[in-house]
C-alpha cells in the first residue's frame, strides 16, 4: 500500500515538474528571427470599415504594433507611438496598430476615443498574426523599412521610447535604395539579438 | 514554487488548475470543491473583479448538472501597482484557491459523476500579455 502511494506522489511529482518546465519556456520567445524579411501583405479593416493593405503603406517606414485594449502594457507604448506619428508622419512614416481583440470594434472604438489615438488601428486576426510569426505575446511590435523589409521585431513593451525614436529615425535617414534591415547602430540596439 | 503533489493539472499557456479532491455530496445537500491553480513565476492574471472596464476578469463557470453551482468563492486579490496602470491593479498570482458550493437535487441519481468546468483568465507580465485564455476542467464527484 505505501509503495503504491508513494509511486504515484512521484508520479505525479514528475507530471507537475513537466508542466513547470514546459511553462519556464515563455511563449513567443522561440521565433526563428524575421529581420531582413518581407513584411508580408495583408488586407484588414479600419475602423471606418476601409480595407487596408501592407502595400498602400509602399515606400514608407511602418511601425506595426499588435495590440489589444485589455494589454496593460501595450497603453505603456501608445503615446509613444502617438508621438512618433505626429513628429514624423511627414517624413514618409506611419504608425499601424492591429488591435487583436476578440470583441472586435465593440471593444475598440471606445478605447480609441480615451486613449486619443491619432494613428490607423485595424482589426486582426489570428490569420494575419500566424503570418507575422505567430503573435503569442502583446504587444509585438514590428518596424518595416521603406523596401517592406523587417527591420526587426519586439516581443513586449520595448527598452524605452528613445532607443525607439532613434530607431525609426535611422530607418528615415537611410537611402531610399537601400534595404535598412539587419544594419546596427541604433536597430541592433533596439532590437538586442533578436 | 513548490508545486502540490497531488494536483493533476490542466493547463493551457501558465495556468494550471484542477480540483483538489474528489467531492462527495449527499442528495439534497451541500459541498465545497476546492479548485487549485498554479501561475507561472512573473505572471499575474487579472482577478474576478478588476477595477479597470478593459481588462479580462478571472470567471470559473459550471455545468449546471448534475450538480447546482450555488456560489463561487474567489480569493481575496492582491492589488499591485504595474507601469502601465496610474492605479493598482487587482491581480492574482503564484499558487490560490477557488472554492465552489454546490447543492445535490433530491432527484440527483446515486453514484459516480463527473461535472465539468471552464476557468477563463488573460495572463501578463511587467512587459507582455497573453491572449485570454480558457482551461476545461473535470471533477468527479460521488452523489451519495
Amino acid at each position: 500500500m505505501s509503495k503504491t502511494i508513494s509511486a504515484l506522489a512521484v508520479c505525479s511529482a514528475v507530471c507537475m515538474a513537466l508542466f513547470y518546465t514546459a511553462c519556464v519556456n515563455r511563449p513567443g520567445t522561440a521565433k526563428s528571427s524575421v529581420k531582413g524579411k518581407s513584411a508580408p501583405e495583408f488586407a484588414l479593416k479600419d475602423a471606418n470599415g476601409q480595407t487596408v493593405h501592407l502595400a498602400d503603406y509602399k515606400g514608407k517606414v511602418v511601425l506595426l504594433d499588435f495590440w489589444a485594449t485589455w494589454c496593460g502594457p501595450c497603453k505603456i507604448e501608445i503615446p509613444w507611438f502617438m508621438d512618433f506619428e505626429q513628429q514624423f508622419k511627414d517624413r514618409g512614416f506611419a504608425v499601424v496598430g492591429v488591435s487583436m481583440d476578440e470583441d472586435g470594434w465593440t471593444a475598440v472604438k471606445p478605447y480609441l476615443v480615451r486613449m486619443k489615438v491619432n494613428y490607423r488601428i485595424l482589426l486582426g486576426n489570428d490569420q494575419v498574426g500566424t503570418l507575422y510569426g505567430g503573435v503569442d505575446s502583446l504587444p509585438t511590435t514590428f518596424l518595416i523599412d521603406r523596401q517592406g523589409k523587417i527591420a526587426f521585431k519586439e516581443i513586449g513593451v520595448s527598452t524605452g521610447k528613445e532607443e525607439f525614436k532613434d530607431a525609426i529615425v535611422h530607418l528615415l535617414d537611410a537611402p531610399r535604395d537601400v534595404a535598412s534591415a539587419a544594419t546596427g547602430g541604433p536597430l541592433a540596439v533596439l532590437a538586442g539579438a533578436k | 514554487m513548490a508545486p502540490w503533489p497531488s494536483l493533476r493539472a490542466q493547463s493551457n499557456g501558465v495556468l494550471a488548475a484542477a480540483p483538489a479532491e474528489r467531492l462527495n455530496i449527499k442528495r439534497g445537500s451541500s459541498a465545497e470543491l476546492k479548485l487549485k491553480a498554479q501561475l507561472q513565476p512573473g505572471f499575474h492574471v487579472n482577478s474576478n473583479t478588476p477595477a479597470d472596464e478593459y481588462l479580462i476578469p478571472l470567471k470559473l463557470t459550471w455545468t449546471k448538472e448534475p450538480l447546482e453551482a450555488e456560489q463561487v468563492t474567489y480569493p481575496k486579490p492582491e492589488l499591485e501597482k504595474y507601469a502601465f496602470s496610474a492605479n493598482p491593479v487587482s491581480v492574482f498570482s503564484g499558487n490560490f484557491e477557488i472554492v465552489t458550493r454546490f447543492k445535490a437535487p433530491a432527484t440527483a441519481p446515486p453514484g459516480l459523476a463527473i461535472i465539468a468546468g471552464k476557468l477563463r483568465y488573460q495572463a501578463c507580465n511587467n512587459k507582455e500579455c497573453l491572449p485570454p485564455r480558457t482551461i476545461d476542467l473535470r471533477a468527479t464527484v460521488n452523489i451519495e
